[in-house]
């Protein structure tokens, strides 16, 4: 089923995309076979950025280790954060407050938007249009300053614990949040005219990176990278965690399996997390915002795993606890990873700028790809 | 199917299968060497069609290395642990990458970090350790680094 | 009326009556020469100005604002910084080439000007193939991209300036057939000539439909040319990092980067003179009072207007477009925009020989 890894003839260049370049927005090495324009190969070399993450989890509390999460996909920090209180939860049998439960998925949805809006402004760069990277940033710029308000953070938010989240929100929360969907319904057409219904980025989308439903099922690719294959997978769907179940929302798929379906399932994800938004926004339960636990959390014996969705896909949390106050073993099933792996399949035969469309549309993100 | 339906199945199928409590899915644990006798069943047969290997990791136990495949349908949407003990003075095991190629780069990170060698793998090589790493893999229990201070 | 053109004749006519004539012929030389290069430097400066607060307004941001009012020096600033900044070598490169292609790069640039009418009756070089002049100079520039790419010993400069050398060479076809539309008009290579003929109406407004395409066409052609985004690929940083000046540092860069800016002037200033009336004033068949107010207004601020009008144009397609790839490059070029210009010079020639036009 592997084709002969590609052998180099002659008049075959090799470069190197990174550690230090443009567009791997980060320190991703990829070592590049071209042919000519064309490329034959894509080989990449991580590392860079590598912290052990699960190494240091091992000697970090179940209350500790949350907040090294965030430092994995710094731009769904919220997500990975939740992601670790849901698991410690399920395995102490901890029931969350009602109001919790949706204060954490209006956060889980404004960082979506976010980390959406982001790599929209970022992939429209890659591909020479600088204009889409301010206009994204104008509306981050609220989601950032809602976040900051009420977890005292901007990027590494550290606001779920187990048991609920850390304060309550801000009393400005609701207001500003109902501020911004206001501006950002308008915003998202304006995204549309801007870019999406653009002839050139079209061009330079279709039919680029292509990559089928079984195919990336094998490669392991998931969230909206898979779900641009055609395949259902949100997690969201398919394990709901909090109150999840309780909202409307639409899985949205295309089937192109191109860049420009994975373009557009980013594109109408936002449009949903806006939707889950505003039926969560008004009826925010009253209560308290986190259960009373123990000081000091011992997971039983056992395995548990836990998967989220994040904004680049299924976030996997593996622990092995032997009852102790830290984990035996910890693996984070990071979506970057494997998303990363695919890369090389649909990179080859298309040209060397079909690949920053293609590393902008799987959407990497490296600190997550490295941990 | 559900937990109990894919343990019956499985018992079924392969007479010499135990299962493993503890965790919420089904556990099965299997020989390494019946390691290529199980993996192409769970991709191909109808009834399981194990087509998404989300998760490939390794656990060090001091005594062993144990490997562990989560696997998936994304037809019927089970989920199943398969796990394999492996020697820890040489861990060995056949790839699984060339039924789910996800495997690749997972089965990488799990040959730098814990040292285990998959046989038939088309590039094992280093992927985050830098090139001429030498000393133990790092995921190792008595893996130990004097200058980089990574336990807490 | 005070004009650019009576300065001119003043001075020369001091000069005329204080020295001698080959003196004369001297002192103008060094005059026109020092005028082209301080020309050069503040179109450079302002340009490169211009270029960042198009893009803040296009971006919702301010731009530079903290050198000087409104942060009008930034632009000096920075040519001083690429001035005391270490220009590098790197190992391995083709010195001699190396060093000479910037240089390369602005003497063409320097060349371009001499045919432009800047104002009424006054170019520096008034000769009767200006057009063909210019197009011919102007591909020499390819070369200069091309020897800066090979000299720097670096794959992505090198792939920059094959690239380069790919565009330039294309699109030099329909450049040069949508400037031959209004040659077919006006029956004359020189500047002066064209201008004149617009002496009733620009040929925008005169030619009708084909003018305008070949007008579309020469904004689109001359975009590529001078590497302009949507068709920056020979220096697309996402894709090459910098192209073929990825190696250069400190003034050699700032002259690549001097050289872009000129040319876009250049170009610019090519179509308003073609396509806009150049100096001509807005006139109106025979609307001799309209005309004569329109008259008023001094010939080299309709000169720079339009150009002006025109490099924003061509800022407003960087700030907004993304960039092609290689392949469709080429395609737009080879199957879309040479066809139509050949076709629509056709129809240029037929409206010529019919005496369509107004």
């Amino acid at each position: 089923m592997v084709e002969e890894i590609g052998t180099t003839q002659d008049g075959d260049l090799i470069i190197n995309v990174g550690p230090q370049h443009p567009a791997t927005h980060g320190v991703l090495h990829l070592v590049i076979t071209l042919h000519g324009e064309t490329i034959k190969k894509v080989e990449p070399h991580l590392g860079y950025i590598h912290r052990s993450i699960e190494k240091m989890c091992e000697s970090l509390t179940y209350r500790q280790f949350i907040y090294v999460t965030s430092r994995m996909d710094y731009l769904s920090s919220h997500i990975n954060n939740h992601g670790c209180a849901l698991l410690v939860e399920r395995a102490m049998q901890i029931e969350v407050p009602a109001r919790a439960q949706v204060i954490r998925v209006l956060m889980d949805e404004l960082t979506r938007i976010a980390s959406h809006e982001l790599w929209w402004g970022a992939m429209a760069m890659d591909l020479g249009a600088f204009t889409p990277f301010f206009h994204a940033f104008r509306e981050r710029e609220m989601i950032n300053e809602i976040m900051e308000d009420t977890c005292g953070a901007r990027l590494t938010m550290n606001y779920m614990v187990p048991g609920g989240v850390q304060e309550d929100i801000h009393p400005d929360f609701v207001r500003k949040v109902k501020e911004f969907i206001a501006l950002f319904k308008r915003k998202v057409d304006e995204y549309d005219e801007m870019v999406t219904d653009n002839i050139i980025f079209r061009k330079r989308m279709e039919n680029v990176g292509v990559i089928s439903a079984a195919d990336a099922i094998s490669y392991g690719l998931s969230g909206p990278s898979l779900r641009g294959s055609g395949v259902s997978c949100d997690v969201r769907k398919y394990y709901p965690y909090d109150v999840y179940n309780q909202v409307q929302f639409e899985e949205i798929i295309e089937t192109g399996g191109d860049s420009l379906a994975r373009y557009m399932v980013r594109i109408r994800e936002m449009k949903q997390s806006i939707s889950i938004i505003e039926q969560l926004l008004d009826g925010i339960p009253d209560g308290d915002f986190c259960a009373k636990t123990k000081a000091v959390i011992k997971l039983p014996k056992g395995e548990f795993y836990q998967r989220v969705e994040t904004a680049r896909g299924e976030l996997g949390i593996y622990v092995v606890s032997e009852g102790a106050t830290t984990p035996y073993r910890i693996k984070f099933r990071s979506p970057g990873f494997s998303n990363l792996s695919a890369l090389d399949h649909m990179a080859r035969g298309s040209k060397i700028g079909d690949l920053v469309a293609m590393m902008g549309t799987l959407d990497l993100v490296i600190p997550d790809i490295d941990r | 199917m559900s937990n109990e339906e894919l343990k019956a199945k499985l018992s079924e199928l392969i007479p010499t299968a135990t299962f493993e409590e503890g965790g919420e899915w089904t556990t099965l644990l299997i020989e390494p060497k019946a390691l290529m006798e199980v993996m192409p069943l769970m991709r191909n047969d109808v009834a399981f069609n194990m087509d998404y290997l989300f998760c490939l990791t390794a656990v060090d136990w001091k005594t062993h290395i144990t490997m562990v495949y989560h696997l998936t349908s994304t037809t019927y949407r089970h989920n199943l642990v398969i796990k394999s003990k492996l020697d820890k003075s040489k861990p060995e095991i056949e790839t699984v990458c060339l039924i789910w190629r996800s495997a690749e780069f997972l089965e990488r990170e799990v040959y730098e970090l814990f040292g285990v060698n998959f046989i038939n793998h088309p590039d094992l090589r280093l992927l985050i350790l830098p090139d001429g790493w030498e000393g133990k893999n790092p995921l190792l229990k008595d893996f130990d680094d004097p200058i980089n201070m990574i336990k807490l | 009326m005070w004009s650019i053109s009576k300065i001119a004749s003043l001075v020369h006519e001091w000069l005329s009556n204080t020295f001698s004539a080959t003196w004369v012929t001297v002192f103008e030389m060094v005059i026109a020469g020092v005028l082209v290069i301080s020309l050069f430097a503040v179109l450079g400066l302002i340009l490169v100005m211009m270029e960042r607060k198009v893009s803040a307004w296009i971006q919702i941001r301010l731009g530079p604002n903290r050198v000087g009012p409104k942060g009008m020096f930034q632009s000096a600033a920075d040519t001083v910084k690429l001035l005391v900044k270490e220009g590098m070598t790197p190992n391995g490169a083709d010195k001699l080439l190396f060093n000479v292609a910037p240089f390369l790069a602005i003497v063409v640039s320097m060349l371009l000007m001499a045919p432009l009418a800047f104002a009424k009756d006054f170019t520096l070089w008034d000769i009767n193939i200006g057009v063909l002049y210019v197009s011919a100079i102007s591909s020499v520039s390819v070369i200069s991209i091309l020897m800066a790419g090979w000299a720097s010993n670096n794959k992505y400069s090198l792939m920059g300036a094959m690239r380069s050398g790919a565009q330039i060479v294309s699109y030099e076809l329909s450049a040069g057939l949508s400037i031959m539309a209004i040659v077919v008009l006006t029956g004359s290579l020189n500047f002066n000539d064209i201008i004149l003929s617009q002496a009733d109406g620009w040929w925008i407004f005169k030619g009708h439909l084909p003018i305008w395409i070949a007008f579309i066409v020469f904004l689109i052609a001359v975009t590529a040319e001078t590497n302009r985004a949507p068709f920056d690929l020979a220096e697309a940083e996402s894709e090459l990092t910098a192209g073929f000046h990825t190696e250069y540092s400190g003034m050699k860069f700032a002259l690549f980067f001097l050289a872009e800016y000129v040319n876009v002037f250049i170009v610019c200033a090519i179509g308003a003179t073609l396509f806009l009336g150049g100096w001509m004033p807005f006139h109106i068949g025979h609307w001799d009072g309209f005309n004569h107010i329109m008259d008023f207004i001094p010939s080299s601020l309709w000169f720079f207007g339009k150009t002006f009008f025109l490099i924003f144009l061509i800022m407003w397609f960087r700030w907004s477009f993304p960039r092609l790839r290689i392949d469709q490059l080429l395609n737009l070029e080879w199957k879309y925009l040479l066809p139509i210009s050949m076709v629509n010079i056709l129809l240029v020639t037929a409206m010529a020989i019919l005496k369509w036009h107004f």
